[in-house]
């Protein structure tokens, strides 16, 4: 079964079509890497697949489910540009809350252990805003996985990470690899990226012109994709 | 978990934030009280014509003081993009917006209640021997109040000048709400009751309730999700 497919997605923003038809199907248990130029369109299928948007045309299952079913919804975990955290409330409220919204058992339990595993169960009661950067980013790592989704939608997950919070997020990718979860992440950091992926994406001005396996060419030379499937060949 | 779980923790979520913060409940009082006083002020308090207007009085202050609170119900979700994961949560869209009304509905009250005893002892006005029915029109219209409020501040949330489009939108809908509840209010602190032609006001306070809150749970995922 696939993990999440988009089968000929457009988007529009007033007139300008951010997606043009976009195609891709992601298996379960692969990582992908969506990489693309800026305004290539990652972003805007990114929150498409994790049901913050709809589509203009063209359809989006994830697991098997309509992308707005609440059974979808709870097996997805979503990283997006921002924290995603609340600023008055303390680490614990936070992930207790979300917690509570993801349908975890027991969410008081989850807030623990996920602050335990980022490190931050010294500071648990203390208010997000009081939190250094790497802090909240490490808080808004926790929240994203609290729930141990099968489908992670990440969108530039690694970008302005301090040292300690991208140990915190490799360790929590890996783990999740491990037990079975799918990977959607965007990325321009495409060298790190070719190391964790299984396949790879590449859109071009809304149009997904390469979607498959990673190859070793795209490890030892990460402009290869770029060159080949990129702006000038497409 | 449950719709109703979510409407409990995301109110829950939104009060505490509130009673930390009081960014909105302090603005809100402050704004009701101030007003109140004003008015005081403008209004010659020994003429008994007061009575006849007492009830409009009341009512624009709340509904602008209600302006304040719920303007910033789904303003609240936008530093860090919380909103994007409230929705991206298996809660569903009614789910959100009935926490936030809920949240609303009780900061209103409490700044409702708390001008109440001012209104009485500046304008001279009576109300204690209609508490309970006087309770029942300001709950009734409050409801109102805030389910619209929340609604059109879902729809404005991502425009820049939403403080000035919320009221734009907000008030012309709620004409026929303030202007039952006013005639009620203004019939209870004359010692009418709420029978015989008033029952008509309260009957337009429910059904108004009734009507718009159906539709904003049903439309609301259409407004978040776009």
């Amino acid at each position: 079964m696939l993990a999440a497919a988009a089968d000929r997605v457009w988007k529009y923003f007033g007139d300008y079509p951010a997606l043009r038809g976009a195609t891709i199907e992601v298996r379960q248990g692969s990582c992908v890497a969506l990489i693309g130029r800026n305004g290539a369109g990652k972003t805007t299928l990114l929150r498409i697949l994790a049901s913050l948007s709809k589509p203009s045309k063209g359809e989006v299952t994830l697991l098997g489910l309509s992308a707005r079913s609440s059974e979808a919804r709870r097996r997805i975990g979503y990283l997006g540009h921002g924290i995603g955290v609340y600023d008055d409330l303390s680490a614990f409220e936070n992930l207790s809350l979300f917690g509570s919204l993801m349908g975890v058992a027991n969410p008081t339990e989850a807030a623990k252990k996920a602050l335990d595993r980022v490190g931050l169960s010294r500071v648990r009661d203390g208010l997000a805003r009081e939190f250094s950067r790497g802090m909240r980013q490490r808080l808004a790592v926790a929240r994203a996985f609290l729930h141990e989704p099968d489908l992670l939608l990440l969108d530039e997950p690694f970008t302005s990470l301090d040292d300690r919070a991208i140990a915190v997020l490799q360790q929590l990718l890996a783990d999740a690899r491990g037990r079975g979860a799918t990977i959607v992440m965007s990325t321009h950091q495409i060298r790190e990226a070719m190391e964790l992926a299984s396949d790879v994406a590449l859109l071009e001005r809304g149009r997904m012109v390469f979607a498959g396996p990673r190859t070793t060419e795209m490890v030892l030379d990460p402009g290869w994709l770029y060159r080949t499937y990129g702006e000038q060949q497409a | 978990m449950s719709g109703w779980s979510a409407v409990l923790a995301i109110a829950r979520k939104d009060l505490r934030t509130e009673l930390r913060t009081k960014e909105s409940i302090n603005a809100s009082a402050s704004f009701a009280l101030v007003i109140l006083v004003l008015f005081s002020f403008a209004f010659d308090l020994g003429r008994p014509e007061l009575l006849e207007i007492a009830g409009g009085l009341l009512w624009l202050v709340y509904s602008f003081a209600g302006a304040l609170i719920v303007n910033r119900s789904f303003a609240r979700e936008l530093p860090n993009d919380c909103l994007d994961v409230l929705i991206a949560s298996p809660a569903p869209g009614w789910a959100i917006f009935l926490g936030k009304a809920v949240s609303c509905f009780l900061l209103l009250m409490a700044v409702e209640l708390i001008s109440l005893p001012v209104f009485g002892i500046f304008y001279n006005v009576h109300w204690a021997g209609a508490f309970f029915s006087l309770l029942l029109v300001i709950g009734l219209a409050t409801w109102g109040i805030t389910v619209v409020g929340a609604a059109f501040s879902a729809v404005t949330v991502n425009v820049r000048l939403r403080e000035l489009m919320l009221p734009v939108l907000l008030y012309p809908i709620l004409i026929p709400l303030l202007s039952a509840a006013m005639e009620l209010t203004t019939a209870l602190v004359n010692g009418e009751g709420l029978g015989g032609d008033n029952g008509a006001g309260v009957r337009l306070l429910v059904g108004f309730d009734v009507i718009f809150t159906s539709l904003a749970i049903y439309l609301v995922e259409f407004i978040l999700v776009v």
